[in-house]
């Protein structure tokens, strides 16, 4: 009998699934994710600087908006970023409903600030946008309004969780409330098409057909990428920082605090 | 009108959210590292004070 046909018969270990499941184990997540932070925010500054140059310095100025244009490099990348923050929310609220990740829940609950902070800023360039090209700093058009009602729900999603002692109920409503809300973000995108709205008209398409001029489009893109890289380190150390909390009591985070000490 | 102090005002408003956004979990887990260590000493003592 051949002794090596067990040792044949087990299945190759897949990489990714492996790898995946190491992320469950808060002691491991928290060391990879620290070695990778720093890479997350190298790639940022960089993207960032390469964006802002080419945008600010490079770019041309809009026939129509003039320079105020110049303004939709950090805006565009936020309003980008914020829908994209929400719609995670919901995805961990649905995962959170059912089949859980250890981190999914943790995750979910640290990327709401974020969210609500760029959503706010994204508010405020609105304000800078447009006094110099509407001539008016608010308008209750279909896309302002609906992104106003985005702010509205992540306060609510935020203070819904604080109001709850408990923190497994806490979340869990959190959760089901922006599921509610995800309905709000096709209405944001589509709003400039299905109303009549000061704000313009979509002019960039995955599909094709952009209507915005190359020496626009790459800064854009460019400054889109780097604000998600922002955001891949932002959530890390929230949800390192958080793990910390969670496993107050547990010796790999004693270890932590000690190294912290040395 | 001039459109400079607009586009000053966004990126300064962009760059006030990215990096509160970016120290705020920083000074949260200095708060959790000391909240930690104090949880440590705190056992420490107890568990002398009981030898």
């Amino acid at each position: 009998m051949n002794t090596n046909t067990a040792t044949q018969a087990t299945p190759r270990k897949n990489a990714f699934l492996l790898f995946i499941h190491k992320l469950g184990s808060p002691p491991w997540f928290y060391d990879f994710s620290g070695k990778l932070i720093p890479w997350l925010w190298l790639a940022f500054a960089l993207l960032a600087a390469w964006g802002l140059y080419l945008g600010l310095v490079k770019g041309p100025a809009d026939y129509l908006q003039g320079e105020s244009v110049r303004i939709m490099y950090i805006h565009v990348p936020s309003a980008w970023m914020s829908m994209l923050i929400y719609t995670s929310n919901g995805h961990h609220g649905l995962h959170r409903a059912g089949l859980a990740h250890p981190h999914h829940g943790s995750a979910g609950d640290e990327q709401r600030p974020g969210g609500r902070r760029l959503h706010a800023g994204r508010a405020g360039h609105r304000f800078t946008l447009g006094g110099p090209t509407w001539g008016t700093y608010w308008v209750w058009d279909a896309r302002l309004t609906s992104e106003l009602v985005l702010l509205f729900l992540y306060l609510g999603v935020m203070g819904l969780y604080s109001a709850i002692d408990e923190p497994r109920k806490a979340a869990r409503a959190a959760c089901l409330l922006a599921l509610v809300g995800l309905v709000n973000l096709p209405i944001i995108h589509f709003s400039v098409k299905w109303w009549n709205t000061l704000h313009q008209p979509n002019s960039i398409s995955i599909t094709g057909g952009s209507s915005i001029d190359p020496s626009m489009l790459w800064p854009l893109l460019i400054m889109a990428v780097a604000v998600k890289f922002y955001y891949a380190a932002n959530l890390l150390t929230r949800t390192r920082v958080r793990l910390l909390e969670q496993d107050l009591r547990k010796g790999w985070v004693r270890d932590v605090a000690r190294e912290k000490a040395k | 009108m001039s459109h400079t102090p607009f586009i000053w005002a966004a990126y300064t408003l962009g760059a006030v959210v990215l990096l509160w956004c970016a120290l705020a979990p920083l000074a949260r887990k200095r708060t959790a590292i000391r909240d930690i260590r104090r949880l440590i000493q705190l056992e420490e003592r107890t568990r002398d004070s009981d030898s």
